[in-house]
């Protein structure tokens, strides 16, 4: 369903991206992990068609991010980093926008904004302004409307990032439930989320993947058998040339 | 166009969810009736027309109108919310028409609030209501282009004073240019032809005639052609970002 083929991202010379290729087939939830800066979201919005690689291709559901966009997108689910919405807007109002913007009408519309208003949890929070919203009713508004149109291909950057420990698991358990139809990628900087959720997990640093199995497997290669461990053992060499990556511009 | 009709509401109400559009069409209905009576002297001038009202309308128009479309793409690359966009299976024309669309009609609802003038013209006298109305027509074509001005502009930075004080000065840019003032300053430093090149791209000058009533073509054409390029540049602006990233 995702096919990343030998992904390549350059920022003022340097390589954000460098040749990163994984698949993430139907029924799969891969969490991406790495330090800040690692080439994760640049990975992620390379794949949602939100930035066109510099060398190698992207596959959603068959269909090119960059050459075949609108099909792909029309496929996807995306949670930008920091999940973006229009303060202005009520949670409802801006799910219908998405929803109307991948041409929804009618009743199909209502239905599916109310399904991924309750998916959400959003409960009363749904009819009030996203700008007087709390983050973590933010960042549920935010999710509702990537879910809102049932896509097989769902990429959430960072989805429990300022989630309350009872909201966590709330996010948690609504993508463990999509996860049998779809093909998923989170990034998160939790291992314990990586643990409970992911059935594969890749760990990513200077643009490049350092590993890719499963959590227990990840887990198993650290001497006292913890995937916290094993992250810092394979990252730790990483830190200064991440440190050193000049800052990239804001779009 | 589902993408399209979808922008276009999101924005419309976007600018009446915020004082935006309020505080807009407040100070467009002060200011319009106030230059027409205090500076344009519209009731000693004797004669039953708007003539007052057009000749101060290009410049309140190009300090309204980049205010209008200063926050079209600046405020959502500032939040964010442009990355959404971007990650729909909507066209870019289709957005940056919709935004477009949206900030005219709110330039529209503008010089309707002038209506209550050209009634009231119409009670003292017997002024030429085709020739006003073309003369409307022509100010919104006006207000048109500088809004998709306005919104290329906005589409450079991710801050919206910035992407206000660029407009405003490529708005007056395009309308100074057409001022005899600037052309007989400029006719001694370039050849004659290019002074009156210059003069064809003014948009004071191609408003001249229609707010004398006369529909010419080619003034259509040069603010259709305006509002274009605009669009043009924005969706040129946006798309290579999607090449260069953050």
């Amino acid at each position: 369903m995702i096919l990343a083929d030998s992904l390549v991202k350059t920022f003022a010379g340097k390589a954000a991206v460098d040749h990163v290729s994984f698949e993430v087939r139907q029924g799969e939830v891969l969490g991406f992990l790495g330090p800040n800066g690692a080439g994760k979201s640049t990975t992620m919005r390379m794949i949602a068609g939100c930035l066109e690689p510099d060398g190698g291709r992207a596959l959603v559901a068959g269909f090119d991010s960059a050459m075949q966009r609108r099909l792909a997108q029309t496929q996807l689910g995306y949670l930008p980093e920091g999940a973006p919405a229009y303060p202005a807007m009520t949670a409802r109002s801006f799910v219908r926008f998405c929803l109307r913007a991948r041409g929804f009408s009618g009743a199909d519309l209502d239905t599916a904004c109310e399904r991924a208003l309750d998916r959400a949890n959003l409960g009363e929070a749904a009819h009030k302004a996203i700008g007087t919203l709390s983050k973590g009713y933010k960042r549920r508004a935010a999710l509702a409307a990537a879910i809102a149109h049932d896509p097989p291909v769902l990429i959430l950057d960072e989805p429990t990032d300022g989630l309350d420990p009872n909201q966590k698991d709330g996010v948690r358990a609504l993508i463990t439930a999509m996860a049998p139809d779809k093909a998923i990628i989170i990034s998160t900087h939790l291992l314990d989320e990586v643990e409970a959720i992911c059935t594969r997990a890749i760990i990513i640093a200077d643009g490049r993947i350092l590993a890719d199995d499963t959590p227990a497997a990840l887990a198993a290669r650290s001497p006292d058998g913890d995937i916290r461990s094993a992250f810092r053992a394979l990252t730790s060499m990483s830190g200064e040339a991440i440190s050193s990556r000049p800052r990239r511009r804001a779009p | 166009m589902t993408g399209l009709n979808a922008i276009y509401r999101r924005e419309l109400a976007a600018y009446f969810q915020t004082p935006l559009a309020w505080v807009f069409l407040t100070v467009f209905a002060i200011a319009a009736p106030s230059l027409t009576w205090q500076t344009g002297r519209l009731f000693e001038t004797g004669r039953a027309d708007l003539a007052p009202l057009f000749d101060y309308l290009p410049w309140l128009l190009l300090v309204l109108m980049p205010a209008l479309a200063m926050r079209a793409w600046a405020e959502e690359r500032d939040r964010g919310t442009l990355e959404t966009l971007l990650a729909s299976p909507v066209a870019l024309w289709e957005v940056a028409a919709g935004k477009f669309l949206a900030a005219w009609t709110v330039a529209g609802l503008a010089l309707a609030l002038t209506f209550p003038l050209w009634i009231a013209i119409n009670w003292l006298g017997s002024p030429d209501n085709a020739a006003t109305a073309t003369a409307y027509f022509g100010a919104l074509l006006l207000a048109g282009g500088y809004l998709a001005i306005g919104q290329a502009l906005s589409a450079t930075t991710t801050n919206q004073v910035i992407a206000f004080v660029l407009g405003a000065a490529a708005c007056l840019l395009i309308t100074l240019a057409g001022l005899p003032l600037v052309l007989d300053a400029l006719s001694a430093w370039l050849p004659g032809a290019a002074a009156e090149a210059l003069a064809e791209l003014s948009a004071l000058s191609r408003f001249e005639s229609l707010r004398r009533g006369v529909i010419s073509l080619p003034d259509i054409a040069y603010f259709l052609s305006l509002i274009a390029l605009g669009l043009a540049c924005a969706m040129t602006l946006i798309d290579a970002r999607r090449g260069g990233g953050r």
